[in-house]
């Protein structure tokens, strides 16, 4: 993908990226992300929208020190298992790289994922960082 | 289906080709198979190649080295299966004999990676996987290959130094290879100490960015003659999994290598004991470890414990990568599963010199795409 992603294909691949939209077996009940328009347990057609919540842990991951054209690295990505029992792949954000282990429990959050050079458009996506301890999560409003 | 045998094989050297381009090294190793077999001219060319369009800004490579090579008005045409396109063309080309629809076909392997910038090669290369949910998140390929990696050690207990054996092996065959890139040894100390590309994954884990190009002449029965030392194919088949790694049922367990293994050996008649050697897509060491565990040669996760013993190493149970293979001959993507089937077309006819397996008779080579996403398995028989 020497161009990167051009802005028809940003635009449908949205639900996917911003609200972890997959779909969800209508026969069978098993979940699938991406989303496909086939149900990968039982090849039934009937699949219905799905929006999965966001956490999981982490089943293994790698640091980028020498990435594709249109990244800056290094960077970390992972294997995320998806509390639904769906795997997911991402970048890790908001972490040092030494701390990251598998098992780690992550949550889903929307960042910049990629920058169409200095005058370009922005892609938002998900990505995925430590879930934050009660204590350090900030207080509610009010 | 009819059978059909390769009786003529030819391979330009592997390496940085500064000055040749995709017809230059496709000519060649098209016309070094066809002198091997003594014919003029063939029904058809099946050219495997991955990136002629990304990097090299060519396509309809069937056309351009039919007519580079001389071979117009033959049917021609590219098949792509990403780093399994060689295995692919060779398929491809395997399967229009058996069917009857042409007597003698040509399949070439090739890739000119070199014509592009290192950050323009990764992308390229990441192409073979996911693009919308992997290559689009910033997933090289290096990096796809770390977080199988990095699993592997962390279900097995295997440390990096343990990788090493299939390394040090590759560049030992190689040195006794003309046509290999890296024909110097490496120890266990020299691997453990290489810089990391994507951690857990270090340069001398991975195969290089190089060109080359590797071709076979296959025919049919009717079409053999006595100047032919023919080399028969007893099985080809190919299978595909999920295209990310997120979508795999088990991420250690190459299901298209494993499935088309299995179908390749009920096929021939033959099993993982019969297979007197092996090329392996030996594109990183974790994935080496993953095709012999897919093709039966060791359990899930007891690659490594069977490599420290010995048993893929020149004189063990089944000698791998027995040219230097993807690691050390080099890999230009879409040549080398062509590359496997020359290299075990010469063990098979006893030409392979300092690096003959003695008493080679069957011989297995497997190529694999976007980390196992397509698999390409060949059982030759002499």
């Amino acid at each position: 993908m020497s161009e990167g992603m051009d802005l028809p294909r940003y635009h449908r691949l949205t639900p996917a990226y911003y609200r972890l939209e997959g779909r969800r077996c209508a026969q069978c009940g098993a979940l699938q992300f991406p989303p496909r328009e086939a149900c990968g347990a039982c090849r039934s057609r009937e699949t219905e929208l799905y929006r999965f919540r966001g956490r999981g842990t982490v089943f293994s991951f790698a640091e980028v020190a020498m990435p594709p054209q249109g990244f800056s690295g290094p960077y970390l990505v992972a294997l995320i298992d998806l509390e639904e029992g769906v795997r997911v792949t991402a970048q890790l954000t908001d972490v040092d790289p030494d701390e990251v282990e598998i098992g780690m429990p992550v949550e889903m959050v929307t960042r910049r994922i990629q920058e169409k050079g200095p005058h370009g458009y922005l892609v938002y996506g998900y990505k995925f960082r430590p879930v934050l301890h009660p204590r350090q999560r900030p207080a509610k409003a009010g | 289906m009819r059978d059909v045998f390769i009786v003529g094989a030819g391979q330009t050297p592997v390496g940085e080709h500064w000055g040749l381009g995709l017809r230059d090294l496709g000519a060649a190793a098209i016309r070094a198979a066809l002198d091997d077999a003594r014919v003029e001219t063939v029904d058809a060319l099946f050219v495997g190649n991955m990136l002629g369009g990304a990097i090299n800004g060519q396509e309809n490579l069937g056309a351009l080295l039919a007519d580079a090579a001389g071979l117009l008005p033959a049917e021609a045409w590219k098949v792509e299966a990403a780093c399994a396109s060689g295995g692919a063309a060779v398929r491809a080309a395997a399967l229009a004999v058996a069917a009857g629809a042409h007597d003698v076909a040509v399949a070439i392997g090739i890739e000119k990676m070199t014509d592009a910038v290192s950050d323009q090669v990764t992308a390229g290369l990441a192409t073979a996987a996911d693009g919308d949910y992997e290559a689009s998140h910033g997933l090289s390929f290096v990096a796809l290959s770390a977080l199988l990696m990095r699993r592997y050690m962390h279900e097995t207990g295997a440390a990096r130094e343990d990788f090493a054996p299939f390394a040090v092996n590759a560049h030992r065959n190689a040195a006794g290879n003309a046509n290999a890139m890296f024909r110097e040894p490496i120890s266990v100390e020299e691997f453990a100490r290489s810089p990391q590309v994507a951690s857990p994954i270090g340069v001398l884990d991975a195969a290089p960015v190089c060109d080359g190009a590797a071709a076979v002449v296959v025919c049919s029965r009717d079409f053999l003659r006595g100047h032919h030392q023919p080399v028969r194919i007893a099985a080809s088949a190919a299978a595909t999994d999920s295209i990310g790694l997120a979508g795999r049922a088990d991420l250690l367990t190459l299901g298209a290598a494993r499935r088309s293994a299995e179908k390749a050996f009920a096929a021939s008649g033959f099993g993982p004991k019969d297979c007197n050697l092996f090329e392996a897509h030996d594109a990183f060491t974790i994935i080496t470890a993953l095709s012999l565990e897919a093709c039966g040669f060791a359990p899930r996760g007891e690659a490594l414990k069977r490599a420290a013993q010995g048993c893929f190493a020149r004189g063990g149970c089944v000698p791998i990568s027995t040219f230097g293979g993807l690691k050390a001959r080099g890999h230009p993507v879409g040549a080398s599963g062509a590359y496997q089937i020359v290299e075990a077309t010469a063990q098979l006819r006893r030409e392979a010199g300092p690096n003959q397996v003695p008493g080679a008779r069957v011989a297995l080579t497997q190529s694999i795409g976007g980390h196992g996403s397509i698999a390409v398995t060949h059982v030759l028989e002499a």
